[in-house]
Parts: structure tokens; C-alpha cells; sequence
């Protein structure tokens, strides 16, 4: 036992899944207590808040003030106001008006060395419009008022006569510690379209799936293992039956089966639990179909006929000489259960058909709502791609934690 | 001599058909026998024959297609688990390979102390137990104390199969069945299995049932010998008269494939 242990953590596929595993684990784990309360509560009134550190605004003009003089500070604040569009604008002014320059477009600071030393709004240069001239000489004015610095003022309405009274100026080398203001927080990952912190409810939604991963895929393992075990065992008639069955559910494909199944359950009563159990009720039957060949070539081995000859009952031999030979073959079938039932929540979700919505987050559902909200063709990644990630990384490193059992068990397979 | 001794096991017409139409393969073709209680009695037959197929039939672990088997004189009734743990109280075996008549996920005791159990010493004290196992052991040559706790594949096949004998003698069956319990194990230690069997023999008065390939080892320690081919009985009767008076082809051609030694020993002992 302590060996097989030591041997399948020394096992490198297994180790690599086990550590993506325990990643997400303990993102599931520890964030909620870094950041505890409602993952469904609205925060943000918008929707799509990007990722980002958010500060107080109301909070910083209340805030001690540092002065700094910085040589760059000018030029960072035009460079997160000139848009790439008026960017390209500038260069097509050079261009139209004659003048040889050699700037590139994210090379703010020679752009403006070029414009300033240029730039003559009393140029016009032929076939540029009016509107077009209009256009640069705002542009200019834009690009000499941010690079001007004038105080701005802070003024709040008088309550006695209404007027508009100067609390402070603020002065273009004026800053503020972020520790100091009341009011700041992280969203490593934004908010979703209902306002609700996506990492948040990402860490909430993997609880959900695993939870409905684990009930389905045990719920699917245990159906199929007696049945396979049964069937596989007792031979004859019950074996025709169970097979039977068996055959009927193979012919349906299992997820048309899941969609009837949700639909008919119902919006109201779909829990998660429910879909879980629905998700295992629909998928037992490849489990007994390998558990039951598995035990056929068992039953006829020399310890299970030793074991008769011991007086042992069926359910003996069942449980102790048959049930350890194909435990480890079980436990890769339950793990490769779960992964499918994660995903079959996501496609069930996507259709409409996964839990109910007000009451926990699922990793599907969080797809789901992304993509009614159109977030991806909007560029709101952080709403779906981080769920994506996710899935795909739970299935991935559920796989390849079977990869290496199947490995040390089967050791023919090794490479 | 043969008349004052009872028919412990015998079969008319026994018959197992595995599988249906074009893979049908008739492992044992409506065999008669008649197996006498006290006997040391030899199946012998080339692999393939059908002879553990019979043994399976015999021991009640296989169902047999046609045919009848008694038992005691009286065709035996093996339905449901209170009848077949009967029969398995008086018919016992060891099996061709040591190393897969374990189950490998539990320590030897557990196999010795099912014995007890079955002979309904469940309830005795644990010392008792233990008494009646050491002495089980020592009856084949090992040390309890050295083997208890351990776990079948820290055995070697001898121990494996010996302690298969010590199992024996605790449940001291009436008929005991050992199919090829030597094929698959050292030289040295088959002398001593063969010892043993012959041990549990003549002071137990147990029927042994012996299935071998090896002709010139039946002759050696038998009384009757039964020859299998292709699934048929083709010949049976006393150990010397088949293999001194070989009647069918198929026995002669089993005599002169014993090696050389086996026939120079075989005419010393006769002459
Ligand atoms: N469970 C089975 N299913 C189908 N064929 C079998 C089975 N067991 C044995 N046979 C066939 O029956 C024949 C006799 O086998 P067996 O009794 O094991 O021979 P022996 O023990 O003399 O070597 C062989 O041809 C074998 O292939
Ligand atoms: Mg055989």
C-alpha cells in the first residue's frame, strides 16, 4: 500500500495534475476567506467592470497629499489620453501638410516634439477639409491643455446661498498614498454582467462543480459498479437483463437523455444537486459495461474459486476477493466521471438547462451569462476566459492524474 | 479387493460444450469414471484435454452440460449455498498455479483461519486457532510464526502450494482434487508436495484425486489411472496394467514421450 503510494507520487503525469488540482483547490479554498461574503452580491452598478485596483474618488480628495515633481508625469498623462486613432491622425497631418518627420506611433514623447515644432493651425495643406482642420486644431488644444498645468479646483455647493465655493486645488504634482484613502479595493477579474465579482464567484463556481463532479460521478460509479459487479458475476439471466438495459441506455445518447431529463424536472426544482444526480443517473453505463468485463475475467480465477470452496457468500467474494482487484480500475472510472460531469454541467448550463441561477454560481453558468451578455464579442474576457481556463484545467488535470494511475497500474503502458 | 471398498465420486456421461455454434469446443466428452474411496487415482492427459475442465465439474465450480455425478453412491444436489457448502465440506482442492489461488489484498492467515471457520470452529478461542494452524503448518514443513502477518506474494510458489496442503489438512475433506499442483513450481520442492499428498493419504484415508501430464509420475504414485484425450477418457484401470499394457495409441505415444530416465527406473522397479 505505502509503496503503490510512493510509486504513484513519483509518477510525473500524476504529480503535474495533482499540482494544477491543488492550484485550483486552493483558489476555492482561500479566496473566500482573503474576501468573504456573497459571491452573487451585486457590487458594481455597471456591468463589465474591467480587472484593476479601484480607488475612492469622493475618498482621495479628503486624502493627505504628497508633493512629487516627476519628469515623466506630464507625458504619462497625455500618453493614457492620446488614442491610438488620433495618433495616427497626427502622422497623416505630417504627411498631407509635407513634413519629413520620422516618429513612430507609440513613441509619444517624439510625436510631440514633431507636432509642437510643426504644427501650424494656419496651414492648409490642399484637400483637407474644413471639418479635418477643425478636428486638428481641437486635437491641439487637447494636447496643450494636458501638457499645461493648471490647478484644478475642488468646490462644493454652498448650502446657504447655492453658490459654488472653493474646497481645494489640485495641482498637477500633487499625489495621494492609496493606503491612505478609506475606499480601495482589487478585482483581480473585474465584474461580470450582473456587477458580481467574477473571481469571487469563480471561486464559489469551482466548489459548486466539483461538488456536482463528485455527486454525479459518484452517483454514476456506483450504479455501474453494481451493476457491472451483478451482472458480471451472476452471468445468466440477470447478466441478459442488466445488459439489456444497458444496451437500451447506450443506444441513447446519454446527453439527449440529460436534456429530456433537466427539461421535464423543471426551471424551479433544478438545484444543483438535482442536475448532479441527474448528471450521474444518465451516465453509469460505461462503468458497468468495464466493471462488468472486468469481473468476467475475474470470476473464474483460482482465488475466487478458492474462496467458494472457502464457504464464502456471494457478497463475500464480491466485496473482498473480486472488489479489490478492480478498485483501482474504479477509481480512474470515478475520476474521469467527475471531469465529464463538469463539463456536462457547463453544456446543460449553456443551454439552459443547469441549476437555477439565483442560488449558487456554477463554472457554467457563469458561461452562460457571459455569453447572453455578448461579453465575448465585446472584449470583456475577463467574465468568460477565466471560466474557460478553469474548466479546462480541472478536466485536464483530472485526466492526467488517470494518465498516471493508469500508469502505475497498468505498468505496460508506461513509457 | 476392489469390492469391499465404496465409490466415492463417480459420473456417467459427463459432458461440458463451452460456447455456441462454430466456437463450440467440447472440453469433456461424455466421460464415465468411478473413483473408490481411499484411492490415489491419476487423470492423466496432454494439455488441453479437458482435465481441468473435469476437475472444475467435479468440485461443483463449473455446471456440467449433460451427465450425472454421484457422490457417495447418490447423484449428488449441489443447489443453492447451504447444499454446495455440504459438498465442500467433503470435497476440497489445490489448484495448478500457487500464485493465483490467493487473493493477493489479504494476509495468509485469513485463508487458514476460513478453514476453522468452515469446519465450524468459528467460535473457539483465538489460541485454539492458532494451535490448530501451527500444527497444520508444521505438518507441511513451516514455521507459523515466520508466516503470519505476511502477505501471499512474500511467499515463494513451494510455501504457496505448501501451505495450500496445510489448508487441507485443516479441513481434512473426504476427496481431495489437486490439479497439477507441481507444474508450476521448483524441482526440489515437487518431491515433497508429492510426500505430503501421500502423507494426507494414508493417515487421513483421504481420496486423492491427482491430474497430471506426466504419466511416468502417475504410474509412480497411483493406484487407478484415468488417460484424457481431447476431452474423452480413453482409457482407465490400474496404474500398472494401462501403463505396463498400454491398449490405446494415444497412451503409448504418452509412454515413450517420458524422458529415458522415468523408463530405465520404470523397468528396475518392475523386474
Ligand atoms: N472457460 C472456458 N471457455 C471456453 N473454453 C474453455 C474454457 N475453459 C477451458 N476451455 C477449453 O477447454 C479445453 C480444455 O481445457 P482444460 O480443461 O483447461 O485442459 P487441461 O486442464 O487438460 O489443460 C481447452 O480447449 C480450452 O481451450
Ligand atoms: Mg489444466
Amino acid at each position: 500500500m505505502k509503496h503503490l503510494l510512493q510509486q504513484i507520487l513519483q509518477s510525473g503525469k500524476f504529480l503535474t495534475g495533482f499540482i494544477i488540482f491543488l492550484f485550483i483547490l486552493l483558489l476555492m479554498i482561500f479566496y473566500p476567506m482573503i474576501n468573504p461574503g456573497d459571491p452573487l452580491q451585486t457590487i458594481s452598478i455597471g456591468t463589465f467592470a474591467p480587472p484593476g485596483t479601484y480607488v475612492s474618488m469622493y475618498d482621495a480628495l479628503d486624502t493627505e497629499l504628497n508633493v512629487f515633481k516627476l519628469d515623466n508625469a506630464a507625458l504619462n498623462r497625455l500618453d493614457s489620453v492620446l488614442k491610438p486613432e488620433d495618433r495616427v491622425e497626427m502622422i497623416m497631418w505630417f504627411e498631407s501638410a509635407g513634413v519629413k518627420v520620422d516618429v513612430t506611433l507609440n513613441d509619444t514623447e517624439a510625436l510631440l516634439a514633431a507636432w509642437n515644432e510643426y504644427y501650424d493651425s494656419s496651414i492648409q495643406p490642399s484637400g483637407m477639409t474644413k471639418a479635418k482642420r477643425n478636428y486638428y486644431k481641437r486635437l491641439n488644444d487637447n494636447i496643450t491643455r494636458m501638457l499645461a498645468t493648471i490647478p484644478k479646483v475642488i468646490a462644493k455647493i454652498s448650502e446657504e446661498s447655492g453658490e459654488l465655493v472653493e474646497v481645494r486645488q489640485i495641482k498637477s504634482t500633487d499625489y495621494i498614498n492609496t493606503n491612505k484613502v478609506a475606499n480601495v479595493f482589487n478585482l483581480p477579474l473585474g465584474t461580470d454582467n450582473f456587477g458580481r465579482n467574477v473571481l469571487k464567484e469563480l471561486a464559489s463556481a469551482i466548489k459548486t462543480s466539483l461538488l456536482i463532479g463528485l455527486i454525479a460521478g459518484s452517483v454514476a460509479t456506483l450504479i455501474g459498479l453494481t451493476l457491472g459487479l451483478v451482472a458480471g458475476f451472476l452471468g445468466g439471466l440477470i447478466d441478459d437483463f442488466i445488459m439489456f438495459i444497458t444496451n437500451i441506455f447506450t443506444v441513447i445518447p446519454s446527453f439527449v437523455l440529460l436534456i429530456l431529463i433537466s427539461y421535464s424536472i423543471g426551471q424551479e426544482q433544478r438545484g444543483a444537486a438535482t442536475v448532479a444526480v441527474v448528471i450521474g443517473l444518465t451516465s453509469w453505463i460505461w462503468t458497468a459495461r468495464a466493471v462488468r468485463s472486468q469481473v468476467i475475467s475475474l470470476r473464474n480465477r483460482d482465488h475466487v474459486n478458492l474462496s467458494k470452496l472457502s464457504g464464502h457468500s456471494f457478497f463475500r467474494i464480491m466485496v473482498a476477493d473480486i472488489l479489490p482487484y478492480i478498485a483501482s480500475y474504479v477509481v480512474m472510472a470515478l475520476i474521469l466521471q467527475i471531469s465529464a460531469a463538469i463539463l456536462a454541467e457547463a453544456q446543460l448550463s449553456m443551454l439552459g438547462l443547469g441549476p437555477k441561477t439565483t442560488e449558487v454560481p456554477t463554472l457554467g453558468l457563469m458561461m452562460k451569462w457571459s455569453m447572453l451578455y455578448s461579453a465575448h464579442l465585446n472584449g470583456y474576457w475577463w467574465s468568460y476566459f477565466p471560466v474557460i481556463l478553469t474548466i479546462a484545467l480541472i478536466s485536464f488535470s483530472l485526466n492526467l492524474m488517470n494518465t498516471g494511475l493508469d500508469q502505475v497500474f497498468n505498468p505496460t503502458l508506461r513509457d | 479387493m476392489a469390492n469391499h471398498r465404496k465409490s466415492c465420486l463417480s459420473g456417467k456421461g459427463v459432458t461440458k460444450v463451452f460456447g455456441l455454434g462454430l466456437k463450440k469446443t467440447v472440453a469433456v466428452n461424455h466421460v464415465d469414471f468411478d473413483f473408490l474411496e481411499g484411492d490415489f487415482v491419476s487423470i492423466v492427459g496432454e494439455s488441453g484435454s479437458g482435465k481441468t475442465t473435469l476437475a472444475k465439474m467435479l468440485l461443483g465450480l463449473l455446471p456440467e452440460t449433460e451427465g450425472e455425478i454421484f457422490f457417495q453412491g447418490s447423484l449428488r444436489n449441489i443447489r443453492g449455498r447451504e447444499n454446495k457448502k455440504k459438498y465442500w465440506k467433503e470435497i476440497q482442492a489445490i489448484f495448478q498455479d500457487p500464485f493465483s489461488s490467493y487473493n493477493l489484498f489479504q494476509k495468509i492467515d485469513s485463508v487458514l483461519l476460513d478453514c476453522i471457520r468452515m469446519r465450524g470452529g468459528a467460535r473457539l478461542p483465538y489460541t485454539n486457532k492458532i494451535e490448530m494452524i501451527t500444527e497444520a503448518c508444521s505438518f507441511v514443513n513451516l514455521k507459523f510464526e515466520e508466516l503470519t502477518n505476511k502477505y501471499p506474494f512474500e511467499l515463494s510458489g513451494g510455501q504457496m502450494q505448501r501451505l495450500m496442503i496445510a489448508r487441507i489438512f485443516l479441513l481434512k475433506p473426504k476427496i481431495l482434487l489437486a490439479d497439477e499442483p507441481t507444474s508450476m513450481i521448483d524441482a526440489c520442492s515437487r518431491a515433497t508436495i508429492l510426500d505430503m499428498l501421500m502423507n494426507l493419504r494414508n493417515e487421513n484415508g483421504m481420496t486423492i484425486i491427482f491430474i497430471t501430464h506426466d504419466i511416468g509420475l502417475a504410474y509412480y504414485i497411483s493406484d487407478d489411472v484415468y488417460i484424457m484425450e481431447h476431452g474423452n477418457i480413453v482409457e482407465h484401470g490400474k496404474a500398472e496394467d494401462v501403463i505396463l499394457n498400454p491398449k490405446d495409441e494415444y497412451t503409448k505415444r504418452l509412454i515413450s514421450d517420458v524422458p529415458k530416465i522415468h523408463e530405465v527406473w520404470d523397468l528396475s522397479t518392475v523386474g
